[in-house]
């Protein structure tokens, strides 16, 4: 059967999008959404819903769109996902449900992550997305209490926290505050989103969507505290003894560094601090904005997932020359493949298979160049790829003035040396059961507390089941 | 929790010296949570910057602090008045400092570093130490909180001038009194330069010395790694994040080179944030 080509969706032109941070994706038209879901089999058997963390009955919100019944494709993704909007933008859909569509072995897979956006963003363009209090997420949540009305008025009477408010503390909130639950989510920062706010940039998601998002839980009751850390500000006892359940989200925020001499030069940053300067303060615009940025002529950016991606591509919109360093090859990179795609569309250069061996400085203790040396790919290692082993002599330096590292996060251990009962596994994760229950009952968490830093869609995931054990806390 | 207790109105303020001012603020849960060495973080506009300040003291529904005009951010801040409101205020954060009983304790403070040591040395009295305090600053108008020491079992004052006091640095002073005293401990706060003195001198006399390292800082929630700094000790050497493994760290093992050429990483962008401010609001007459 021949197969449609897929439907190119609608971008910015690299030339036009290099100097700014407005949105690469366009996004469909309601008239290219719609031809893409035409191409749509409608299988039996839908194999992309495997692929999906959340399971979203995919062919069932697509054919919506062919029916021109935007509403019930809405009412269908929203009853899986809280943030399709956010997801349809960031999901590794390649990896996830687009990788496990059947058209991958005729062709191209549908474009399940635009068609979702397009979706969640007519919604709310056309405001039936505040409905949301209707849209019930997890359908086995009203399965626990349908038998049982008085559970669903105890309820009514219980009192969470929630402790961050990235994608897993946002979906616990809204879960439970659509049952009526009251909900204090509590947030360190000034801004509510996680990752979402400080870290993912402007260019792939815009931060009015998520906005949005937390204005919606505001909606529904869920009363929101920023610039508080829990810990010192609220200690975990008191937690314990105010709320009748915590949820901890607080994510893998802690970045770690290479430590190859020179690690304390200035110029060196790890992402996390690139990003947040350049997206929560906004240094891109200094000095109108206070936050100051270091922008560099020449940037290094060492890494290779979506960290490195967002790092290298703020650098370059600020002006600088950008490389990236990798230490393997291009087919092993975490990131995202259209973020990959984009960066090389932009300009940005990459080294593969090479890796920092040290920093460079002049006598000021200014960042002047990163010694690099050159790898070959060895044995597979536990993660089943194959491990970089440096070649011997082939030392080189590339110019730089700001050196980024993106080599991952770690726990974030600002909560968690509060709260020493709580269990955590020897890389300092939270320990818990398939509810995300921990070791003290009453506390429940998720996302990349739990994991290590992984995605937006399992964060989410992970919350939903949180927001479920939970509910089965509280009214056994 | 109800959002009005934590308005962050300026309920008190107060000149202490030329460019050095004391501010109470209103918030409840910082109010009663504070402890001796933690600090807030701060924004005074939209626009503003995250700028760490001590907490000098706190009553159950307010603290107060004690800042330096130094650059744009605290310049603007000196210029609030009473019933102004901080844009945003969260704290507290680091970790406090180590109140037990120690035995004789040498604290020293210089500049507004004076007003850091002040709730420690309240705090380590109460818990029976012996305590000798040091404050010094250049002049006796710079001489901030003398009055406030009256507890200490004993108060020496410095002035580079004279006017007050010792004649001379917090560090001559320190000496001195090394040599009289045995301590088992010492805290020393104050600009970098004086911390990284006062720790060289702790060395020699193989007394712990606890300084509260004043890093650049955003998050302030060991989220962006920007505060970093490098501890080294006999046999290793460490990357600590200040917001949350400090903001005090024993100064014999800081490296202090790396520590203070870090405190330098923006000094173009200050200056110019400096100049544009002034040039729009004219002569900081507040000051
Ligand atoms: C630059 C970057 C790009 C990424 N790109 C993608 C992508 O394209 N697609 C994708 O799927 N995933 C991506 N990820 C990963 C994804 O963002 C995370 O997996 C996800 O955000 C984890 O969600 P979370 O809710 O567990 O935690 P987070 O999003 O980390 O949120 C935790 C929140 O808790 C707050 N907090 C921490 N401690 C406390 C405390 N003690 N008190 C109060 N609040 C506290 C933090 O300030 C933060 O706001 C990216 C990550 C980064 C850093
Ligand atoms: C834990 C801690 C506690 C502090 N307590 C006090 C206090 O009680 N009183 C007081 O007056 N000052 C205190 N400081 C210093 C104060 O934060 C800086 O003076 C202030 O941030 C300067 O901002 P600015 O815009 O006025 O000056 P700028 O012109 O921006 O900077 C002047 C100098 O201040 C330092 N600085 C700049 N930005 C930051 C930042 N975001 N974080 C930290 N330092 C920065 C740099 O060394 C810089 O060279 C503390 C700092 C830390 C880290
Ligand atoms: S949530 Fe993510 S994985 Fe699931 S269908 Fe949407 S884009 Fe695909
Ligand atoms: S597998 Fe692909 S073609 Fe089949 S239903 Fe899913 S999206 Fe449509
Ligand atoms: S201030 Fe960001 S990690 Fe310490």
């Amino acid at each position: 059967m021949a197969v449609k080509d897929r439907i190119p969706v609608p971008e910015l032109e690299p030339s036009k999008r290099k100097k700014n941070f407005m949105e690469v994706s366009l996004g469909y038209t309601f008239e290219l959404a719609y031809q893409e879901a035409q191409r749509c089999l409608q299988c039996k058997v839908p194999t992309c819903i495997s692929g999906c963390p959340v399971g979203i009955d995919i062919p069932g919100f697509i054919i919506e769109i062919v029916r021109g019944n935007l509403k019930k494709s809405y009412e269908i993704l929203k009853s899986y996902n809280y943030l399709p909007a956010i997801c349809g933008r960031v999901c590794p859909q390649e990896v996830q449900c687009e990788g496990a569509c059947v058209l991958n072995k005729m062709g191209k897979p549908i474009n399940i992550g635009a068609l979702e956006r397009f979706v969640a963003d007519f919604a709310s363009q056309e405001g039936f997305d505040d409905e949301r209090g209707k849209f019930s997420s997890s359908e086995s949540i009203p399965n626990i209490l349908k038998s049982e009305p008085d559970k669903v008025s105890a309820l009514k009477s219980k009192k969470v926290a929630v402790v961050g408010s990235g994608p897993a503390g946002l979906t616990v909130a809204s879960e439970l505050g659509k049952l009526g639950v009251k909900v204090h989510v509590y947030e360190a920062l000034h801004e509510f989103g996680g990752v979402l706010v400080y870290g993912i940039p402007e260019f792939r998601l815009p931060k009015e969507i998520v906005k949005r998002e937390v204005l919606q839980l505001e909606t529904l009751g869920v009363e929101l505290f920023k610039n508080i850390p829990v810990g010192y500000a609220i200690h975990p006892k008191e937690l314990l003894e105010e709320y009748d359940a915590v949820f901890v989200g607080v994510g893998a925020g802690t970045p770690k560094f290479m430590g190859i001499p020179g690690s304390e030069l200035n110029g060196v940053y790890s992402a996390n601090e690139f990003l947040t300067r350049v997206n929560l303060m906004k240094a891109y615009r200094f000095p109108e904005y206070d936050t100051p940025i270091k922008v560099g002529k020449r940037v290094v950016v060492v890494g290779g997932g979506n960290t490195a991606m967002d790092a290298a591509r703020s650098a370059l919109r600020l002006g600088a020359q950008v490389t990236v360093v990798y230490r393997r090859t291009e087919a092993e990179m975490p990131a995202r493949r259209a973020e990959i795609h984009h960066a090389k569309e932009e300009g940005i250069e990459f080294l593969f298979l090479t890796n920092p061996v040290k920093y460079i400085g002049n006598e000021s203790g200014k960042l002047i160049g990163v010694e690099c040396i050159k790898m070959e790919l060895g044995e597979s290692d536990e993660s089943g790829r194959r491990k970089p082993i440096p070649i011997p002599n082939s030392n080189f330096v590339v110019e730089a003035d700001i050196a980024i590292e993106a080599i991952g996060t770690e726990s974030n251990r600002f909560l968690l040396i509060q709260f020493p009962d709580l269990k955590t596994n020897k890389y300092g994760y939270i320990i818990t059961n398939e509810y995300g229950q921990t070791s003290i009952p009453k506390v429940f968490a998720g996302g990349d507390i739990v994991t290590g830093s992984a995605t937006v869609i399992l964060a989410m995931g992970a919350g939903k089941k949180a927001a479920e054990g939970i509910v089965r806390f509280l009214t056994e | 929790m109800n959002q009005e207790e934590l308005n962050n109105v300026i309920l008190r303020k107060r000149k202490l010296a030329y460019g050095v001012h004391d501010v109470w603020i209103k918030n409840d849960l910082i109010g009663r949570q504070a402890k001796p060495g933690q600090f807030v973080i701060v924004r005074i506009s939209e626009k503003g910057e995250r700028i760490p300040l001590t907490i000098a003291e706190s009553n159950g529904e307010a603290f107060r602090i004690v800042v330096k005009a130094v650059g744009k951010s605290t310049y603007e801040l000196c210029s609030l008045n009473e019933g102004d409101i901080l844009y945003d205020v969260v704290g507290p954060l680091g970790k406090p400092s180590e109140i037990k009983y120690h035995g004789n304790v040498l604290i020293i403070g210089g500049g507004v570093g004076i007003a850091a040591i002040l709730p420690i040395a309240k705090a380590l009295k109460s818990a029976g130490n012996n305590i000798t305090v040091i404050i010094g600053a250049r002049t006796i108008q710079d001489l901030i909180l003398r009055d406030e020491f009256t507890f200490a079992d004993k108060l020496l004052p410095t002035t580079d001038d004279g006017s007050f006091g010792y004649k001379g640095n917090v560090i001559d002073a320190m000496k001195i009194e090394l040599e009289k005293e045995n301590y088992n401990v010492i805290w020393s706060i104050g600009p970098a330069i004086m911390m990284k003195l006062s720790s060289e001198i702790a060395t020699k006399y193989n007394i712990p010395i606890w300084v509260s390292l004043n890093s650049i800082m955003i998050d302030g929630t060991g989220m962006c790694g920007g505060c970093r700094t490098v501890i080294k000790t006999d046999n290793s050497e460490k990357i600590q994040y200040v917001c949350v493994d400090g903001p005090e760290f024993d100064g014999r093992y800081v490296d202090w080179d790396s520590f203070i050429k870090r405190l330098n990483q923006y000094k173009e962008q200050e200056k110019l944030a400096l100049e544009r401010y002034l040039k729009e609001v004219g002569e900081p007459t507040w000051l």
